[in-house]
């Protein structure tokens, strides 16, 4: 028997040359934000380590997180991880489909019996026994279940399987459901946004391929080296918070000055994603560098949380356009109102008993 | 715990005793400082989710949003300091200092007593009964109107404060749990909002029963959270 194929094996025979990949070990321990040291981990862990299939499914979903994926920043970053290290199905980029196609599942569940990463792109809808998402002739849902039986973790890749994101949204009429409410014996690393960022995604699918774990994860399943800060805490336009100093409206003297984008609805303060230190297209800008707000794509919920554009969450139970403050204001002006009324029959009554005892 | 029943049981000592020694010197303490420490919170948070006009200048030259969550910060770590020491002091001071921290909703009597006082508010009744410490509406409305919405300011608060301290931050190990049953730390904040609307709400009966109370029933009200002693008008009963 031939020693088991490396990703090593794999990359030097796609004609990776040995240079690019030191390069690529490097640029991902610095991006997982290890000490030097781990760029020779990471480097000796894919040349004698058996390679780790990843497979990837398709849910419910718009494919952002691919578009996102193969746009990592290095090229080979996307070359090393799409072509070479693992991605054995991806049924939106693959060349094979039908049959053919379903047959790389059956063997990779057989031949890599809970070694293979399963990553997972979108949600299942659970109404109507799953027929919302009919994939390779059954519910997705099934197809799904029946791939995590023997995978060793699986990626929540972007909103949709983290949380559920639009397709969720109220009412959500198809029933789609994040996969950590579908699936429940597997760990599952949550790797949330809309999509997520590239250099996060391969970071994510570097880090367990090479050592065969998953990494720190936080209260909600997230991996830490990414999702421990909020976008506020790193944001370049903090200090303009601090001093208050705020764009007020769009197009405004602070608009163009750079000012704080809090009083437009940003979500920075309460969104954790990397894009204010990582950013986007190869670190070349992010949302509120191109001054708009963060709509906090990454978080539970964010498509049902009212306007992107206001600081207060709608709280759409009292009225289309509430907030807690118009909320509190209600109130206290009703229970204000109520006081006034109780004071003033009070009083009245204090006379009329005063005038009784004075007759008698 | 009334008067009302210890002096109908021993009405001899009724006349003797007009003045009781009610609320102890920390918990008028606690009382004042809290009133303080709210007024400042609400003002402060409110500008924190609504915040002033932009400041001319240098963002370096400045620190004004910075100096507001500052107060806000620290007048909210003082505050749950004192409310641990009041908690405390519900353990070892009098009687009294307990109310606020429960409804004895098993206790028949504590309804009866309840539909007196809200016959009382709705001028069904023609004057209301005496207690010591709160009377049973009063208590009734402090539990979920203040005491709760006080201690989930308080963990809300650490959890939030937490996101800019850092996972580390021991108010995470507390009360990070709060992100587990609401992911979205956005829900937390209008939580944190909608709290201090409650509480404003709660302060605004608050004055006002106390002040009617004060006028209108048959014992002191306003001096007695200054002085501590209760002191009853009139001798019957």
């Amino acid at each position: 028997m031939t020693a088991a194929e490396t990703f090593y094996d794999v990359i030097r025979r796609q004609g990776i040359t040995r240079r690019s990949f030191t390069k690529f070990c490097s640029l991902t321990a610095a991006s997982l934000g290890f000490g030097p040291g781990a760029a020779r981990a990471i480097a000796m862990a894919l040349e004698i380590k058996e390679r780790v299939p990843v497979i990837w499914m398709h849910g419910l979903e718009c494919t952002c997180c691919s578009e996102s994926f193969i746009r990592s920043a290095h090229p080979l970053v996307k070359d090393v991880i799409l072509s070479m290290i693992s991605l054995d199905y991806d049924d939106t980029i693959m060349a094979a489909a039908g049959n053919q196609a379903e047959a790389i599942l059956e063997k990779t569940k057989e031949t890599y019996k809970g070694k293979y990463i399963l990553a997972v792109e979108g949600n299942p809808p659970l109404n109507e026994g799953g027929m919302f998402c009919i994939d390779g002739g059954r519910p997705f849902v099934e197809k799904l279940k029946w791939m995590t039986e023997d995978a060793f973790a699986i990626i929540a890749w972007g909103a949709c399987a983290c949380w559920g994101c639009v397709q969720a949204a109220q009412p959500n009429p198809t029933q789609a459901m994040p996969i950590d409410k579908v699936i429940f014996d597997k760990p599952i690393i949550k790797v949330p946004g809309c999509p997520p960022i590239a250099e996060v995604m391969t970071g994510v699918v570097t880090f367990i391929t090479t050592f065969g774990k998953l990494p720190e994860l936080d209260r909600q399943g997230r991996p830490k080296m990414f999702y421990s800060q909020r976008i506020h805490d790193k944001c370049y336009r903090r200090p303009h918070f601090d001093a208050g100093q705020f764009v007020e409206e769009w197009d405004d003297e602070g608009a163009r000055k750079g000012y704080c984008l809090y009083k437009m609805g940003c979500k920075g303060p309460t969104t954790y994603n990397a894009c204010s230190t990582v950013r986007w297209n190869g670190g070349v800008s992010f949302p509120i560098q191109s001054g708009h707000g963060c709509i906090g794509c990454s978080e539970d919920g964010f498509w049902d949380n009212g306007s992107f554009y206001e600081r207060l969450t709608s709280l759409h139970q009292f009225g289309i356009e509430a907030n807690a403050n118009k909320v509190g204001l209600t109130a206290t002006g009703i229970v204000g109102g109520a006081i006034a009324a109780h004071a003033a029959v009070t009083a009245v009554k204090r006379i009329t008993a005063k005038r009784k005892k004075a007759d008698v | 715990m009334t008067t009302h029943e210890s002096i109908a049981a021993d009405g001899e000592q009724a006349i003797e005793c007009q003045n009781v020694y009610v609320y102890e010197a920390p918990v008028r303490i606690w009382h004042w400082v809290s009133v303080f420490l709210i007024l400042t919170l609400a003002l402060t948070g409110y500008l924190i989710g609504s915040p002033l006009s932009s400041v001319p200048g240098e963002a370096s030259a400045n620190f004004l949003m910075g100096y507001i969550r500052l107060l806000h910060f620290a007048a909210g770590q003082v505050l749950s300091v004192f409310l641990i020491l009041r908690v405390y002091w519900a353990f070892v001071g009098n009687v009294h200092a307990r109310q606020i921290f429960y409804v004895p909703f098993w206790s028949g009597r504590f309804w009866k007593e309840w539909l007196d006082e809200v016959r009382w508010y709705t001028f069904l009744a023609f004057q209301p009964k005496k207690y010591v410490g709160h009377n049973p509406l009063a208590q009734f409305t402090m539990f979920p109107m203040f005491t709760l919405p006080l201690f989930l300011m308080v963990i809300t608060g650490f959890a939030l404060y937490s996101e800019g301290a850092g996972r580390d931050n021991w108010g995470y190990a507390l009360f990070g749990w709060v992100f587990s049953i609401w992911p979205n730390s956005q829900d937390i904040h209008t939580f944190h909002h909608l709290g201090m609307w409650v509480i404003l709400v709660f302060v605004m009966v608050h004055i006002y029963v106390a002040v009617r109370e004060d006028i209108m029933s048959r014992q002191s009200i306003i001096s007695s959270i200054i002085s501590g002693e209760r002191l009853f008008k009139d001798r019957e009963d």
